[in-house]
């Protein structure tokens, strides 16, 4: 059986010489289909970092990154993209939707990319948007909704283009407790129903609680890594979804 | 999506298009004008007639000719009409300044002695009354032939045919009114003059048999230089000039004076379009400059795009697009203001309007490579960026 997400032995090492910093310094992680993972850590620990390679907005130094049986390291920029355009979906703490465009446009974005006919990407954009239960504002601007709503959106976009993980970067960073526990059910929800796999970097234990699996990095090296609850069987390899 | 973003920011797009605008309807007005004004003269000089050569005495000097010069006669008329085959009408003139009367009105004007061929020559028709006949052209008598001007002058809204008028000293009887051709290019007034048989102009005007200017048609086909060649030889062998010395007399080609005035406006027509045209770069590098904020601004929105999977040419065509789209708007609002101000200039200045479709194609597709010169460098900075610090960035 081959993981989702196989690391071996990553480096990222910024600058050289007197200036080096090691932001990753040897990390090995598996990620199943089907797992949620919680990423902890202090900041300066590579969480960070490591989010950004494995969401293939980065490359490591050394080591190997392996996506769906794809290897990473060697790739440039426009494949990366690629990668990202079909195999990945984000969640940002900002919620980072595109300004002054509908909460439908921003989730039809991805399938923009991806060249999705016009009426299969308004009939995608509207279910994503329903399974965040936000069907009933798809036509609102970003600033015409609240912060739990705005990162739903963006859930939503994310989940859109059928990625198979979903990087959620502080997702709740931004929003008080009960809006963020939304937040957590949500994930949690399309986890276990939707057998969605999601990264997720958090600080709060709180947050972490949710996951089935708490990965907890410092001085850029994994130094725990405790499974909470187990991935469902029925889980492993029925997604499917298009290799590169 | 390009209309999306413009749409967006509506007042700022309006204000970073009005540069190209500007450019382009200054480039259309310049040259729809300029080309009213060529068309204009070309009009002026086929009224003066058609194939027209005029044959005025006195060197060719640069301001006016020496009046020291000998007149012409009758018997050059003559040999004109006898042995230059290219001359298809011979028209002898004699002029000079004369005061009208009519009742308690009156007008100084030009008068002109001439016969029937003057106003063949010079494509006059009557509007009112007749022609001369033979027997007054032949024996001078009183008659003579007002042109608009005068006749307006002179006797208002009433008919002048069969009236009496004094022109000078002589007393003589009104028997036609010409068609008005109005004010040429120049501003002169065309139908202020009087006409009258050359006879009676000598007789008893100018009190001399001179005749001070010959006008000459070409015969239809025939090139008007071959004409002024023929007429240049017939002349300096009657008036005795020796082989090499100036002629004394000048045989001037209406056609070659237009040709040449033509140009000149076309010189000019050129470069008034080319000044406009550096005004549509200058509009160039507005769009440049607002493109350049626009990627400064949204640099966060390139972030969220790459990290969806927009590539760098992806985010490259966008802003490229984005520039195109706002210089071709500008370029297009710049036409219609272009054509509309050229229309309303045209009107106020009395020119005809000719819009070309070449201008128009033209600064359409100069706008649009307008957008492309100047949208790619801001283009190529928005895709050049870093995703991760992209998103990062406040």
């Amino acid at each position: 059986m081959t993981g989702l997400v196989e690391i071996r032995g990553i480096h990222k090492v910024y600058g050289h010489g007197e200036t080096e910093v090691r932001a990753l310094d040897g990390v090995s992680l598996d990620i199943e289909e089907g797992d949620f993972v919680a990423v902890m850590g202090p900041s300066g620990s590579g969480k960070s970092t490591f989010m950004n390679i494995l969401g293939c907005l980065d490359v490591p130094t050394a080591g190997s990154y392996r996506l769906r049986g794809v290897e990473i390291g060697k790739l440039d920029r426009d494949t990366l993209a690629l990668l990202r355009r079909h195999q990945l979906g984000f969640v940002f703490q900002g919620f980072n939707l595109l300004a002054r465009t509908t909460a439908l446009e921003n989730c039809e974005l991805p399938l923009l990319y991806q060249g999705v006919a016009r009426t299969e990407r308004r009939a995608r954009a509207l279910d994503a948007l329903d399974r965040v239960g936000l069907a009933n504002r798809a036509n609102h601007l970003p600033n015409e909704l609240s912060g739990g709503q705005q990162q739903r959106v963006a859930i939503a976009r994310a989940l859109v283009s059928r990625p198979a993980v979903i990087l959620a970067d502080e997702p709740t960073g931004n929003l008080d407790s009960t809006r963020s526990e939304e937040i957590m059910k949500l994930l949690v929800e399309l986890n276990e129903t939707q057998r969605i796999t999601i990264a997720m970097v958090t600080h709060e234990p709180d947050m972490a609680a949710y996951a089935r699996r708490v990965v907890v990095f410092k001085d850029g090296r994994v130094v725990t890594d405790e499974r909470q609850r187990a991935i469902p069987p029925d889980a492993r390899g029925e997604r499917q979804g298009a290799a590169l | 999506m390009a209309i999306t973003a413009i749409r967006r920011n509506a007042m700022r797009s309006f204000l970073t298009t009005l540069g190209v605008i500007i450019g382009v309807a200054s480039v259309i007005a310049m040259v729809t004008l300029g080309r009213g004004a060529t068309a204009s003269v070309t009009n002026d000089i086929s009224a003066l007639g058609n194939n027209m050569l005029i044959i005025v005495p006195g060197a060719d000097r640069r301001f006016g000719s020496s009046s020291s010069a000998q007149p012409f006669t009758q018997d050059d008329v003559n040999a004109i009409r006898e042995e230059v085959p290219a001359v298809a009408l011979v028209a002898p003139t004699s002029g000079g300044a004369g005061r009208a009367v009519y009742g308690n009105q009156n007008w100084s004007t030009g008068v002109t002695g001439a016969d029937n061929s003057y106003l063949r020559v010079r494509n006059w028709n009557v509007e009112l009354g007749r022609e001369f006949n033979d027997g007054e052209v032949r024996t001078g008598q009183a008659v003579c032939i007002l042109g608009e001007t005068p006749r307006r002058e002179l006797f208002g809204a009433g008919s002048p045919i069969g009236e009496q008028i004094r022109v000078g000293t002589v007393s003589c009887e009104v028997i036609a009114v010409l068609e008005s051709k109005g004010t040429s290019t120049f501003g002169e007034d065309q139908d202020d003059f009087i006409l009258m048989p050359l006879v009676t102009f000598q007789r008893r005007m100018s009190g001399n048999e001179n005749i001070g200017a010959i006008l000459v048609s070409a015969t239809e086909g025939v090139p008007t230089r071959d004409a002024q060649l023929d007429l240049i030889a017939l002349l300096r062998q009657r008036r005795r000039i020796h082989v090499g010395d100036e002629d004394d007399f000048v045989v001037r080609d209406m056609q070659e004076i237009g040709q040449v005035v033509s140009t000149v406006t076309g010189v000019l027509t050129t470069l008034l379009g080319a000044i406009a045209a550096v005004s549509l770069l200058v509009g160039g590098i507005g769009i440049m400059n607002i493109m350049l904020v626009a990627v400064t601004e949204r640099t966060r929105e390139i972030g969220i795009r790459m990290a969806i999977g927009a590539r760098a040419g992806d985010v490259l065509l966008q802003f490229l697009v984005e520039a195109i789209t706002l210089s071709v708007l500008g370029g297009v609002m710049g036409i219609a203001l272009g054509l509309l101000g050229s229309w309303g200039a045209a009107r106020a200045f009395d020119l005809p309007w000719v819009p070309g479709m070449d201008v128009i194609a033209g600064s359409f597709l100069f706008s649009a490579l307008v957008g492309v010169f100047f949208g790619y460098y801001p283009a190529h900075k928005a895709a050049q960026l870093n995703p991760i610090e992209a998103l990062r960035y406040e």
